[in-house]
């Protein structure tokens, strides 16, 4: 073996070395939760938080699960996140069609007003959104979070559909024309079609980010029969004093629906966030 | 034929009146309300009285205010500088030297372990931390007790909360700028790196002139994005910290929802919530400025 045949490989032990120890501080938390939240309370208080649990041991899922009512929270959050993907495509695809496809006069106006409307942070509609849902019986209402988040997510469906469909190829909108198509089927038979593969990166976006929310769902939704999974694994971490082994369920309950999505929409979600930042 | 086909490309307009009516009620009508607010005494019950800049006369010599604002610094640069400059090197690193002499799988699976943390709800991401840094039983203070070190107040210490949301910060965004980075260096000439090599310039020289030269564009989405979104920054300030102990971590978004439902001092929080929407509003027409310049350039 030569010099620089030896030097190399010490370079990739070094390399591999360092990266996996980087690797290692990135996952702890999750491991470190996994395995907590199958202990016993007197296992965590004699072994500490590092040993492995003697045995699956599931109360302090089941307690917590039982506790929150967490069938219940799980049920808002796929209602609220399915609910907002669907109209906030519906939304975003309508909009797009009139300015990516229709080009419509002003269209830049409107595009730059869609990304104005994108960034806004929550806090600056927050108190007219919550009068409004009051005045309006919408108040602690799922309704009332799939509305207001339908169309925050519409602002940035928007934005990406219609520079989707500026490249929309013209030959076919022709040919649809010659064929006598009008606007709707031109819509609804040629350009949601064809454009499929982009709806459904928005799709798992928009449910994702729904599922994701904080801010504006804990504003409108106050009793805990109405609230997300965030919500209600955060709002309980402030309100209960609990132990351990809890404590560490809790937060793997709410780890492990992000967790399945990410393993589901791996694919889609690696294009799409590569493709959402620059396009 | 012709009339036909004008009256085709006309009467688009009106498939937009659903999503702008909706932005309107939505988006639109609540923020001119909230900026409305922001000049009025209001406390949520009775009738506002309109006191014109007097909340903003306020903010001004408000040291929470200013308070919540520094805080909000370091919050960029844990959530922004940092994760850039270490998102740079390790694409660079990864992308060189991982994904060449030792393969590109191993890349990738580095590259989605780093990641993980992004996939968290930020409340999540929270709450995790917090169960990690509890100081009577938490992870952290257990492993220095282990090693013979004093165990700390990490998050209930006024002097080191804010680092410690910091760290939690870091942890939680390096997936992001990474992805990206690694993504836009696909697109790099592998032909510059190798004339650079026969003009003799080293690791560093080439990291500096070709890849950051090349990825600029990603760079400059990244800084921004990570930017505004550090500004919203309020699920992980509520979760953890309250923005305590006292004032040590507060930021806007968390001293705007205070004076909104805390302190019933709508009035104030409208107007801090404005002073932040301006400051986003400004990174935005920024962003949207230098991307249509990029676009541009990439079109000539």
């Amino acid at each position: 073996m030569n010099a620089s045949l030896v030097l190399e490989r010490f370079n990739k032990s070094l390399a591999l070395l360092l990266l996996t120890a980087l690797l290692i501080v990135m996952l702890f938390p999750f491991a470190i939760v996994t395995i907590n939240a199958f202990k016993t309370p007197a296992e965590y208080a004699s072994n500490g938080p590092l040993s492995l649990p003697g045995g699956l041991y599931t109360d302090g899922l089941r307690d917590f699960w039982d506790r929150v009512d967490f069938t219940n929270k799980l049920i808002n959050s796929t209602v609220i996140s399915v609910s907002v993907a669907v109209a906030g495509i519906g939304l975003s695809l309508l909009n797009a069609f009139a300015l990516g496809i229709g080009r419509v006069r002003g269209r830049v106006w409107f595009l730059i007003f869609f990304l104005m409307a994108n960034t806004l942070p929550q806090e600056a509609l927050a108190y007219p959104l919550y009068y409004f849902a009051k005045s309006l019986g919408l108040y602690n209402t799922r309704l009332s979070v799939i509305i207001v988040f339908s169309v925050i997510q519409s602002a940035f469906g928007t934005y990406l559909l219609t520079s989707v469909f500026s490249t929309f190829p013209r030959e076919i909108l022709e040919a649809a024309r010659i064929d006598g198509c009008n606007k709707v089927q031109l819509l609804l038979r040629i350009v949601t079609p064809i454009s499929r593969p982009t709806l459904s990166v928005l799709f798992v976006f928009f449910f994702i980010w729904t599922w994701n929310e904080f801010f504006l769902p804990m504003i409108l939704l106050v009793s805990t029969s109405n609230q997300t999974v965030p919500l209600a694994i955060a709002v309980l971490q402030g309100q209960h004093n609990m132990d351990a082994t809890t404590s560490s369920a809790s937060a793997l309950l709410g780890i492990l629906p992000c967790v399945v999505f990410f393993l589901l929409f791996q694919r889609t979600l690696t294009k799409g966030i590569t493709a959402g930042s620059v396009k | 034929m012709a009339v036909k086909s004008v009256s085709l490309d006309r009467g688009y307009w009106v498939f937009l009146l659903p999503g702008a009516v909706a932005l309107l009620l939505v988006i639109i009508i609540p923020f001119l309300i909230n900026v409305g607010i922001s000049f009025t005494a209001w406390n949520g019950i009775t009738e506002p009285t309109w006191i014109g800049l007097d909340n903003y006369q306020k903010a001004a010599h408000d040291k929470t205010f200013w308070m919540s604002f520094q805080n909000n610094l370091y919050i960029i640069v844990a959530m922004t500088i940092i994760p850039t400059i270490i998102g740079l090197f390790l694409a660079a690193f990864l992308y060189d030297f991982v994904a060449n002499k030792i393969g590109n799988r191993v890349a990738s699976v580095f590259r989605a372990g780093y990641y993980l943390p992004q996939i968290l709800p930020v409340a999540i991401a929270g709450v995790v931390w917090r169960w990690i840094l509890q100081p009577r039983w938490g992870v952290l203070n257990w492993l220095l007790d282990q090693v013979g070190m004093e165990p700390r107040n990490w998050l209930g210490d006024a002097d080191i909360a804010i680092y410690s949301v910091m760290g939690i910060m870091v942890w939680f965004q390096i997936g992001y700028p990474l992805v990206i980075f690694m993504a836009a260096l696909q697109r790099v000439d592998p032909e510059l790196y190798e004339a650079a090599s026969v003009d003799g310039a080293n690791w560093l020289e080439k990291f500096i002139h070709i890849t950051i030269h090349q990825i600029r564009p990603e760079i400059f989405v990244v800084v921004l994005m990570t930017l505004i979104h550090s500004l919203k920054i309020f699920a992980q300030i509520f979760v953890l910290t309250r923005g305590g102990p006292g004032r040590a971590t507060i930021v806007p978004s968390y001293f705007a929802y205070q004076n909104f439902f805390e302190k019933a001092n709508v009035g104030y929080g409208a107007t801090i919530a404005t002073i932040m929407t301006v400051i986003i509003i400004l990174l935005t027409v920024l962003f949207i400025n230098v991307q249509s310049r990029q676009e541009l350039r990439e079109a000539a």
